[in-house]
């Protein structure tokens, strides 16, 4: 009788659970930065995961000497952990590695903010948010 | 259970007896710890939002070891952090300033920053109050004997890194 019962309801709960964890915080943070990418450039077609790898990866010259890239705090590898400038320990930034990344959107522009400034000397475009976060959440 | 047959001709239960002498010699070696190091104990951050605020570059300084007049003047020029753009919304600001104030060394947590407090000046302004917590005298003071090249360590790098050498710094101890 129970499990008679209990399926519709399941199969409502399920229904309504479904949509919300195919579009999550990360796949609407996504969607933002490609809006204003779009904006920015009509021509733009979509991220790209390789791209986002030379952002984290290359040098630049913009930004503070004592971090020229991503890979300066952050480490080579997407998935070790990485160390600030004073010592303490920054979680790898895969989401493979570190499932929790990237839920909360104010967080991770927050983090580009300090970061691009810092690095590249100035914001990161759209594009550059977008193409980074894919390759991380490739990673 | 079936009774144990060693224990028949022993009334007094040894071995619990032995376990609790243990644990009791065990805590008073902790308290005495804590309470020998009571200038070296200096509460860690315990408000979630200040923990991870402050917390994500560097170890979340105790409050206590700062005046409030110095929590007041870094807060209030976050845009510039030792060089860094640590700057925060206005409404987070304000959540963290009020917990560092309410808590600093010569507040809340007078009793355990008021040794690291000595000798402090400039804390009647706040252009004057000081911002770094390794330029207190009595900072410098228990520091004097730590040799360049180990403050160089790779491991080390900065006197921010209290961890490096200070094992339990996180939980607010500076003993070690």
């Amino acid at each position: 009788m129970k499990p008679i019962t209990a399926l519709p309801v399941l199969t409502l709960a399920l229904a309504m659970a479904l949509p919300v964890a195919a579009a999550g915080p990360r796949d609407d943070q996504l969607a933002a930065y490609a809006a204003a990418a779009r904006a920015a450039n009509p021509a733009f077609a979509g991220f790209s995961a390789a791209r986002g790898k030379t952002l984290h990866t290359q040098n630049f010259a913009g930004g503070k000497p004592e971090s020229p890239a991503c890979t300066s705090c952050h480490g080579n590898d997407p998935r070790g952990a990485g160390r600030t400038p004073a010592g303490k320990v920054v979680e790898a930034m895969a989401l493979s590695t570190s499932p929790a990344r990237y839920t909360d959107p104010a967080k991770v522009e927050k983090w580009f903010k300090r970061n691009c400034n810092e690095v590249l000397g100035r914001e990161c475009t759209p594009l550059e948010k977008g193409d980074w976060l894919s390759f991380m959440l490739g990673q | 259970m079936s009774p144990k047959p060693l224990n028949t001709d022993r009334p007094l239960p040894l071995r619990p007896l032995v376990l609790g002498a243990v644990a009791l010699a065990f805590s008073a070696i902790v308290l005495g710890r804590a309470q020998a190091g009571g200038s070296h104990w200096f509460p860690p951050v315990a408000d979630p939002l200040v923990k991870e605020e402050c917390g994500s570059c560097h170890l979340a300084f105790a409050p206590s070891m700062l005046p409030a007049a110095s929590w007041q003047r870094m807060m209030s020029n976050l845009k510039n952090h030792f060089g860094d753009d640590a700057s925060l919304d206005p409404a987070v600001t304000a959540k963290i300033s009020e917990y560092l104030v309410a808590n600093a060394g010569d507040r809340g947590g007078q009793r355990y920053g008021d040794k690291l407090l000595r000798g402090v000046t400039g804390t009647t302004s706040l252009a004057s109050a000081p911002l770094r917590i390794t330029e207190l005298p009595k900072w410098v003071r228990e520091h004097r004997k730590v040799p360049n090249w180990e403050w160089k360590h790779q491991e080390v790098r900065t006197r921010a890194n209290c961890t490096a050498c200070h094992a339990d710094a996180a939980r607010g101890y500076y003993d070690d």
